[in-house]
């Protein structure tokens, strides 16, 4: 995740506390969705930017994900994401992302 | 009016290991780690290796990239394989620096003596020579280590150790004339000039004859009152010999060449000039720019070669390709920003304003940045992510079958082969193919479209893009 997305990711949870915070990847495959949700859970693994040891432990989804299709009216998901839908391979950035959710959960 | 053509276009590279250093990434992380710096110089290739590389091959015209064989591509050796091709070159670094000094009309770049006298021996043979103003060459001669030394001068290297030569700072407190980006600039000029060069060359043309070349480059020319002042486009029509020719830059971050070719059709479908030259010369700051992920994955740096292309616009002349101003698409500001709409806007608006169905271009020319360059820094593979979205854009529209999707990106897309200076790769580095298929009639139509990255500015959060059809001539065999 570049550097300037991540200052504004922290600034944010600072100034709205992490539990009204959602992050949402529209990443184009599952290795960029990985570390992108990895960057927001449990820091930054490059060790690079504002993340970088910050285990912020957000709720992070892929925006291919079907908990946030159901959220979306199914007009504006058409018109924004449909084409991306037909491209992309869901199942697998789904899993990615959905796997590093809630990560920082399982260490004390 | 009459009807533009594209006459011909020429593409060169310029080999340039021992620039890549001053990439803008390789210039700021080097000089941070030895370990790096050693690694970096370390895994430099030869000019043997750049020229047999299939997307340098499939750069300069000598095959097509859908012709290119099955990567990896960087380990191929092949000593069939020739600098020159039917669109232009590789040229390699020794002849290169020449060329820079060759084209320095501010006396900035001191050579070293035998690296002068090397390069002077070697461009005396070249094809272009006496287009050439080579006497520079030897009045650049100077001591390239004192010099280096200088306050704010640059030592620039063949290869990985050799000083040979030295940039000077063109002002002492002026950082838009460092000699860093005099350096970049003067690269670019040399490049284009290169490319405007073999395509004069190559198509028979009069230099007096071309009224007004357009720049397309990435560089920005200027000094502190106007950083990007411009007109690189009159500096390459000067050292090329185009003795009536005016110019002027177009800019629009990488997609500015589809612009600058549907403004230069559009002057001459006008009237207003008859002959209008296309010119772009490479980006050194672009050089080295993805080098960790080559070094992590073992492979050579592969952003060592400084790109050029020019393509020349004319009024109909009964056999060569026509670029149609009536089928030309734009990135409107109320388009939106995501990927699907850009290319919409790009790909399928103008063709349905035209009443041309999409199965009825052979080959969509898009972002062709190598892939091989790009996915070992986790950039992904842009042209196939490209080409993907114009396939289900087209099953979308009713054009063709969901199933008929991979089948479409892979006969009228194509895979990356230009380096990652961005304007290059924006549809400019297929104008050759493009012309040779629609002129051989193996193509009817072929659609550039280009997108540049305008947020990197700070300006605008948007993005922008612009498309042009390309046909065979009507009136042609």
């Amino acid at each position: 995740m570049d550097l300037q997305s991540q200052e504004s990711i922290l600034r944010l949870s600072e100034q709205h506390g992490k539990d009204d915070l959602i992050v949402l990847i529209g990443a184009p495959d599952a290795e960029a969705a990985e570390i992108t949700a990895e960057t927001v859970v449990l820091g930054d693994p490059a060790y690079a930017g504002a993340l970088a040891g910050v285990q912020l432990g957000l709720d992070v989804f892929h925006v291919l994900e079907d908990e946030v299709k159901t959220a979306i009216p199914d007009d504006v998901w058409e018109a924004q994401i449909g084409v991306m839908e037909d491209i992309l391979d869901t199942d697998a950035v789904s899993s990615a992302v959905a796997g590093m959710r809630g990560k920082s959960q399982d260490t004390p | 009016m009459s009807n533009p053509v594209i006459s011909g276009a020429a593409q060169v590279l310029a080999h340039a290991p021992g620039l890549a250093r001053h990439g803008s990434k390789p210039r700021r992380e080097l000089p941070r780690d030895g370990e790096v710096e050693s690694s970096f110089l370390g895994s430099l290739r030869t000019f043997d290796q750049a020229v047999a590389y299939p997307p340098h091959q499939a750069y300069i015209g000598a095959i097509h990239p859908r012709a290119m064989p099955e990567r990896p591509w960087f380990a191929t050796t092949d000593p069939e394989a020739s600098r020159f091709a039917p669109s232009g070159e590789l040229m390699p670094e020794d002849e290169l620096l020449g060329l820079l000094a060759a084209v320095d009309h501010f006396d900035l770049l001191v050579l070293a003596e035998d690296v002068a006298e090397q390069a002077a021996a070697a461009l005396a043979g070249h094809p272009l020579a006496k287009h050439l103003d080579l006497d520079r060459i030897e009045r650049a001669v100077g001591d390239v280590e004192k010099v280096s030394a200088e306050p704010g001068a640059l030592g620039l290297h063949l290869g990985a150790h050799r000083l040979g030569a030295a940039m000077r700072r063109g002002d002492e407190a002026d950082e838009a004339l460092s000699a860093y980006v005099l350096l970049d600039n003067l690269a670019t000029k040399a490049t284009a000039t290169l490319s405007l060069l073999h395509l004069l060359v190559n198509l028979d043309v009069d230099p007096a004859s071309i009224d007004y070349v357009i720049g397309c480059g990435e560089e920005a020319v200027g000094d502190r009152y106007q950083r990007g002042g411009g007109n690189m486009a009159k500096a390459v029509a000067e050292v090329a010999g185009l003795s009536e020719a005016s110019g002027m830059d177009v800019k629009n971050f990488c997609a500015a060449p589809i612009p600058a070719l549907v403004v230069g059709a559009a002057l001459v479908a006008s009237g207003t000039f008859q002959r209008v030259a296309v010119v772009a010369g490479g980006s050194l700051a672009k050089l080295g720019m993805k080098f960790q992920g080559h070094l992590r994955h073992e492979m050579p740096v592969l952003e060592d070669v400084l790109g050029g292309s020019a393509a020349l616009i004319e009024a109909d002349d009964g056999a060569s390709p026509r670029i149609r101003l009536d089928v030309v698409g734009r990135h409107r500001v109320s388009a939106g920003g995501s990927s699907p709409q850009i290319m919409e806007a790009l790909a399928v608006e103008p063709l349905q304003r035209a009443g041309i169905p999409m199965t009825e271009v052979d080959d969509y020319a898009t972002e062709l940045h190598d892939p091989e360059i790009t996915e070992p820094q986790g950039s992904g593979n842009v042209p196939e992510r490209n080409y993907r979205t114009i396939a289900a854009l087209a099953a979308r529209s009713g054009a063709i079958t969901k199933e008929e999707l991979s089948d479409f990106a892979a006969t009228r897309g194509m895979p990356g082969f230009a380096p990652t200076q961005g304007h290059l790769a924006s549809a400019l580095c297929y104008l050759p193919h493009a012309l040779d298929r629609l002129r051989g009639g193996e193509a009817e139509r072929v659609m550039m479209i280009a997108k540049g990255s305008l947020f990197l500015g700070r300006m605008s959060q948007m993005s922008d893009g612009m498309s042009v059809l390309l046909e065979k001539n009507p009136e042609g065999a």
